[in-house]
Parts: C-alpha cells; sequence; structure tokens
C-alpha cells in the first residue's frame, strides 16, 4: 500500500502542496467568491420579498378602494331611494289634497243639490196640502153640506198625510 | 496499486528546512482541482437577478452547505459557511475528479483523497477549529463536553474517559473514513478490471464466464463511486459542522 510504504518520505510534500491548494480553495473561493454568490442569493430573495410585499401592499390598497367605491355606491343608491320615497310622498300627498279638496266640493253640491230637492219636496207638500185642505172642504160641502172650516180641513189633511 | 503512488514530477530536491516538498503527481492533482472547482464558481459570479444554469448550480451548491450549517449549528453557523464550503466542494471534486477515465488517453489519475496523509490534514483542520472554537468561546467550561447533561454524579467517572477517548477518535475516524471508502472503491474497481483483463487472456470461455459479469459489475459499480464520491465529501462536511455545533453549544 504506497499509502503507508511512501509515507515517511512524501507527507511533508503532500501537507505542503495540499495546504498551498486549499488555501487558495479557502481564501479565494470560500472567503472571496462564496459570499458573493450567497449575497447574490440575499439580493434575489429580498427582491422576490419586496415585490411580494408590494403586490400584496397594491391589492390591499385595491381592496381598500373597492370598499370604498362600494360604500359610496351604497350611500348614493340610499340617498336616490330616499329622493324616490320623498317624491313618491309629496305626491301622494298633492293627490289626496287635491282629491279631498274635490271630494268638498262635490260635497258641498250634492248637500246644496239635496236642500234643493228637500226646499222643493217642501213647496210641493205644501201645495198638495193646501190643494188637499181646498179639495177635502170642496168635497165635504158637496157631499155633506157641512161648510168645514178652512183650519179643521187642514189638520184632517195633514192627519191623513202623516199616516201615508 | 500503482494507482495510489506518489511520484515527483518536478523539483525533486526542493527542501524546506530539510523536509521535501517536491511537486509530485498527488500535488498536480490538487492544483487541477483547485483550478476547476475556481473555473466552476466563476459561473456563480455572474450575479444575475435571473441566475442561468451554471450560476443556479453554484448557487444550489452554497445553498445546500448554507442550510446544512444552519439547520446543525444556527445562526452562528454562517460564519463556517466559507470553511465547510471549501471543505466539501475540495473533495467532492477531488473524488470525482480521482474517478475520470482519463487514463484511456494515457494520464494515470490519481485520487488525493485516497491518501491518509491528505484525508488526515483536513481532520486535523477540522479538529484544531473545533478545539479553538470550543475553548476561545467556553474556556476550561468547554470539558464539559465530556459529561452529558444530566449524568449522575457516580456515573461521571466511568462517562468522562469514554466520552474524551470517542472525543479523541474523532479526527482519526473523519480522515480514515474518507480515506478508506475511496481506496476501496477505486480497488475493487481496479480488481475487477483485473477478473476481465484476466479472463480474457485465459481464453473466451473464462472470458465470457468472468470477463464479462464483471464488466457488467464494473459498470454498476461505477455509478455507485460516483455516488460515494458525492457521500463522502457530505459526511466528512457533515461531521465536522457537527463537531463544531458541539464547540459553539457545548450540549
Amino acid at each position: 500500500m504506497p499509502q503507508i510504504d511512501q509515507m515517511f518520505e512524501i507527507w511533508s510534500s503532500q501537507l505542503f502542496w495540499l495546504l498551498i491548494t486549499f488555501g487558495f480553495v479557502f481564501f479565494v473561493i470560500g472567503r472571496g467568491m462564496v459570499p458573493k454568490v450567497m449575497d447574490t442569493v440575499g439580493m434575489r430573495d429580498k427582491q422576490i420579498a419586496d415585490d411580494l410585499a408590494a403586490a400584496q401592499a397594491a391589492r390591499d390598497a385595491a381592496d381598500e378602494a373597492e370598499e370604498a367605491w362600494r360604500q359610496r355606491e351604497n350611500a348614493n343608491r340610499e340617498a336616490a331611494q330616499d329622493l324616490v320615497n320623498k317624491a313618491k310622498a309629496k305626491a301622494q300627498k298633492s293627490t289626496d289634497t287635491k282629491l279631498a279638496k274635490v271630494q268638498a266640493a262635490i260635497d258641498t253640491q250634492l248637500e246644496e243639490a239635496e236642500a234643493r230637492i228637500e226646499a222643493s219636496r217642501k213647496e210641493a207638500g205644501a201645495e198638495i196640502e193646501a190643494v188637499a185642505t181646498e179639495a177635502a172642504q170642496d168635497i165635504a160641502k158637496r157631499l155633506a153640506g157641512v161648510k168645514a172650516t178652512k183650519a179643521a180641513a187642514k189638520s184632517a189633511v195633514k192627519e191623513a198625510m202623516s199616516r201615508v | 496499486m500503482y494507482q495510489f503512488t506518489v511520484e515527483p514530477l518536478l523539483g525533486q530536491d526542493w527542501n524546506i528546512a530539510g523536509y521535501n516538498i517536491a511537486f509530485t503527481n498527488s500535488a498536480l492533482w490538487m492544483t487541477i482541482t483547485a483550478v476547476v472547482l475556481f473555473v466552476f464558481m466563476l459561473g456563480g459570479m455572474k450575479r444575475e437577478l435571473v441566475p442561468g444554469r451554471w450560476q443556479m448550480m453554484v448557487e444550489t451548491f452554497t445553498g445546500f452547505i448554507d442550510d446544512m450549517l444552519d439547520a446543525n449549528i444556527g445562526k452562528e453557523g454562517r460564519k463556517y459557511v466559507p470553511y465547510i464550503f471549501s471543505l466539501f466542494m475540495f473533495i467532492l471534486f477531488a473524488n470525482l475528479l480521482g474517478l475520470l477515465p482519463v487514463g484511456l488517453i494515457g494520464v494515470h489519475p490519481f485520487t488525493f483523497t485516497s491518501h491518509f496523509t491528505v484525508t488526515g490534514v483536513f481532520a486535523i483542520m477540522s479538529f484544531a477549529i473545533v478545539l479553538i472554537v470550543g475553548f476561545w468561546k467556553h474556556g476550561l467550561h468547554f470539558f464539559s463536553l465530556f459529561v452529558p447533561a444530566g449524568t449522575p454524579l457516580p456515573m461521571v467517572f466511568v462517562i468522562a474517559p469514554i466520552e474524551f477517548v470517542s472525543f479523541l477518535f474523532r479526527p482519526f475516524s473523519l480522515a480514515l473514513r474518507l480515506f478508506v471508502a475511496m481506496m476501496a472503491g477505486h480497488i475493487l474497481l481496479k480488481v475487477l478490471s483485473g477478473f476481465v483483463i484476466n479472463g480474457w487472456n485465459a481464453g473466451a470461455g473464462y472470458g465470457v464466464l468472468v470477463g464479462v459479469p464483471s464488466f457488467v459489475l464494473m459498470i454498476g459499480i461505477s455509478a455507485l463511486e460516483i455516488l460515494v464520491a458525492g457521500i463522502q465529501a457530505y459526511v466528512f462536511a457533515l461531521l465536522s459542522s457537527l463537531y463544531i455545533n458541539d464547540a459553539e453549544h457545548l450540549h
């Protein structure tokens, strides 16, 4: 086994050249290049994290804007609804007043007409009474030969008419 | 066994304080590994916001080590990323490069992680970090690592030496595991390829009976070796991070 056979003649050379080559690897590659490579990786990770954070922030802002828009929209809709309701109420009120006015006019006309009818009827009733009284007097004179006074005839007519 | 032989390529008589530091084939493959790893990492340095495939691959590896340390040590694990990443990638690339079939073009591949003189240095480095961090952060309180929380007092005198020995064995197990796994895989492939060649040399009958099944087995084991190359690098890095976690948080 050359590793053992040659040990005493080669160990110093092995040690020397290993220290030189490994020293180069450690100081130039390990200390010099590896941190830079890891920096690059770290920078990339940071960049990705930053981009993700920015995207998240933008998304949050968009959500917020949408929420605000929604609230504004709801308020607008409510206001519009309110306006419509108010207009409806107003229209209803004006209709009601107009109707009431017309109703009142109709009522007065009706009352007047009724009063007129009542007056006519009374007038007619009085005329009938007068006619009936005269007729009753006449009838009594002709049939019984009794001369009934106007007052008696009138009361008899009244009594008869109230029975009708 | 020839594939594990270390041969000087340059400067056979280079010495520092009497110790030979010849540039060997082992050192050559260490250099190749470092260069390949450097080129691989260059792909991750484009630093684009939207990564290409190569940059993505590099970032996957750094992220993998970062996650592992985060899971095992916590947020203090971040400062060990350069070391564990270097360790993991260097071992991984060495293992994988050692498996390359460059023998086909006449070059001898060499897996320096199959030498305990190399894996031992890795293990000592990890262990040294554990000791330095442990004593730096906790001072002599670091020795409480050897007494698991909630141990009854009489048991402490039994458990503490066991824990101490197991603690001292960590660098050895760390070094031997990688060295043995890499060497065993290469020897297995070598033995099977020996079956193929010697079977066919002994005649067509042996070739069909022994050579063909061995070759099929070699294909499967080559795939397994690629897996082992990754797993051993991962295990080394994982255990190092677990030991460092002990030093950071005791128990």
